[in-house]
């Protein structure tokens, strides 16, 4: 049973997609039961398998027993493992914090079906995180991504709707990028499993053929994390989502187009194919730095709390492709940490949104005014979580931020420290409008009940406690920052060895 | 010169028909010509994976005994994954281009983001 973990713990969930709507057929809860079920399973195999990878090394795992590079090989080690775990165990939490949240935001017919595709969804992503072969990578990505416009279409306003068609075009756009990019590696190498083509790229590092094919991944999983020149799907789809698509998007998809990036760069190719070869990193370190800014400045300019923290998280995509583009292990670690790190704090923040527009409808910052007493514990997560994008220490996001930092001066690139303080500033800057509407602005007399109606309180205890769990674990991941940095650096030093 | 065009035929009328896909899925605003578009940009990958497999003088990878050279069937296969996957795409996009022709009442795009952006201002006047 545990030899076969490595599968299973793909498998659970994408079987829940299509036994959802049998069971809740009837009534919806059935189907949340199976949701919540499978992938509290599918965390605690991964659990395992991380325990595993950790003691005993690199697991491969033969699918059908054929061997690779003939069949596919689904390969764990410190990277994977840490990110698999880091999905499955987010899916989780949203899948608790959905029921509540779902029923009120869609209509009853529609919650059996969201549950489905919320388990194909999952299932895209942690088959892209296992897999070692590169043409499943493209198979899975799709699956996310058609699962991911149907989340997306279910939102309650019409916007919605057009949100997610400009993401189903450029997704479209960017998985056909990899799928031509797969198909010159395969012209030029004959193989599509990564260990295989990691030993036969190095020969052919001069043609032309390989240069096209690097340069279609890289744009392509681009368009997927949503880097800044072309992050347009973004912002709306994270803004007219349902609560939950929002937060379980923002929270592992971009993170885990980051880590299929770290894959092709450092594992399909080797570390010094772009020292050499190509100078990717040169041109990925000034995007990352614009990024960084530029989210971050157009952040500030947001008026609603979900746009804000959409154009917050192209910002912080900016982190994790710079510790990428650095090329060195401190950075690196840096940015392993980040995914990590980013999304515990983003979950955190989008379920804190979630739970607001439960109670009040409102996600206009403005409107935030006196609800630090009406809801102590919701806004407690919040601050704990936004204190954390800022940087302060104690809170993950001091940790991968004082990583990126050392790893920029490890580099030799001290003016990239001054973009790191000043997006922190301007992080300052964007949270703190808002925490001073929920703490400290006293509501105007006249239309005080109108904004706040009384009889607001807490969120259900169903949806308080995966927001409070993720915002807890950011200081937790703070404070003991050993546990993660450890793993994350056993994938830093395996990647660019 | 004429070699290198003529040789490799194949792959020039994939380029060409990629890039007339792309540019109808960026360029064109009713949202049905950015889904056509959308087909022949991921038709164009299909026949550059079919014409790769193609081997000089080879059959159809099926056993007979006259074949002496086979043509690769992976990519063949690969690619019998990739269509399927543009098929769904397309149900997708056509079935949400259904819901927003009912909820806007129209399919052109730059109509549709004038609306979104009246509404806008609308809310924002409500709020202050």
């Amino acid at each position: 049973m545990i030899a076969h973990f490595p599968i299973l713990v793909i498998v659970v969930v994408l079987l829940a997609a299509p036994i959802v709507p049998l069971v809740g057929r009837k009534n919806w809860v059935f189907g949340w039961y199976v949701a919540t079920g499978a992938t509290l399973l599918s965390f605690l195999m991964s659990l395992s398998l991380l325990n595993t990878v950790l003691t005993d090394g690199r697991i491969s795992y033969w699918l059908g027993n054929w061997e690779p590079p003939f069949g596919i090989e689904y390969v764990y080690d410190p990277l994977n493992a840490f990110v698999l775990v880091l999905v499955s165990f987010l899916a989780f939490m949203v899948a608790v914090y959905a029921r509540k949240s779902l029923e009120a935001e869609l209509q009853p017919d529609r919650l059996t079906p969201f549950y489905s595709m919320y388990m194909l969804f999952v299932a895209g992503l942690m088959g892209m995180v296992a897999t070692g072969d590169l043409f499943n990578v493209y198979v899975f990505l799709e699956i996310t991504s058609l699962a991911g416009y149907c989340l997306i279409a279910v939102g309650q306003k019409r916007e919605a709707l057009m949100a997610s068609f400009t993401y189903l075009i450029l997704g479209t756009i960017a998985a056909t990028f990899v799928l031509l990019g797969i198909g010159y590696l395969y012209m030029a190498t004959g193989t599509l499993n990564m260990a295989d083509l990691a030993q036969r790229l190095p020969d052919l590092y001069q043609s032309k053929v390989v240069l096209t094919a690097f340069a279609f991944f890289t744009v392509g999983l681009s368009i997927k994390i949503a880097l800044f020149p072309l992050h347009n799907w973004l912002p709306n789809a994270y803004t007219y989502a349902p609560s939950v698509t929002s937060t379980i998007m923002a929270a592992t998809a971009t993170k885990v187009g980051a880590y299929a990036l770290i894959r092709v760069m450092f594992t399909v190719f080797q570390p010094d194919f772009e020292v050499t070869v190509v100078h990717v990193t040169q041109v990925l370190i000034f995007v990352s730095s614009v990024a960084i800014l530029a989210g971050s400045i157009i952040a500030v300019a947001q008026t609603d709390i979900r746009k804000m923290l959409a154009y917050s998280s192209i910002g912080q995509i900016g982190y994790i492709t710079l510790g990428i583009a650095l090329m060195n292990e401190i950075a690196m670690t840096g940015s392993v940490v980040h995914i990590l790190n980013h999304a515990l704090m983003k979950g955190s923040l989008f379920l804190v949104v979630g739970a607001i527009v439960y109670k009040t409808g409102i996600t206009h910052i403005n409107d935030f005014i006196g609800l630090g007493k009406k809801m102590p514990v919701t806004m407690a997560a919040f601050t704990i979580a936004a204190l954390s994008m800022i940087g302060v220490p104690l809170t993950v996001g001091f940790v991968s931020k004082w990583y990126l930092a050392i790893g920029s001066l490890d580099a030799g690139m001290w003016y990239l420290i001054p973009v790191i303080l000043l997006s922190s500033l301007l992080t300052a800057v964007y949270f703190w409008r808002v925490i001073d509407n929920i703490y400290f602005k006293k509501p105007e007399k006249e239309n005080a009940d109108e904004q706040t109606p009384p009889g607001i309180s807490e969120a259900p205890a169903l949806m308080l406690v995966p927001t409070f769990a993720l915002a807890a674990l950011c200081v937790v991941f703070g404070i003991f920052a050993s546990v993660p940095v450890s793993i994350a650096e056993k994938a830093a030093v395996m990647l660019l060895r | 010169m004429i070699e290198f065009i003529l040789g490799k035929y194949n792959y020039w009328i994939c380029i060409a028909l990629m890039m007339v896909g792309f540019y109808g899925m960026i360029a064109k605003e009713n949202l049905i010509k950015k889904i056509i578009g959308m087909n022949i940009f991921q038709t164009a990958v299909f026949l550059f994976y079919i014409s790769m497999s193609k081997v000089h003088g080879g059959t159809a990878p099926i056993e007979w005994h006259h074949a002496v050279v086979y043509d690769n069937p992976l990519p063949h296969v690969l690619i019998l994954t990739a269509i399927v996957v543009g098929v769904s795409t397309t149900a997708v996009a056509l079935a949400l281009v259904i819901q927003i022709y009912q909820k806007y009442g129209t399919i052109e795009e730059n109509r549709i983001l004038e609306l979104n952006r009246i509404e806008e201002e609308k809310n924002l006047e409500m709020n202050g």
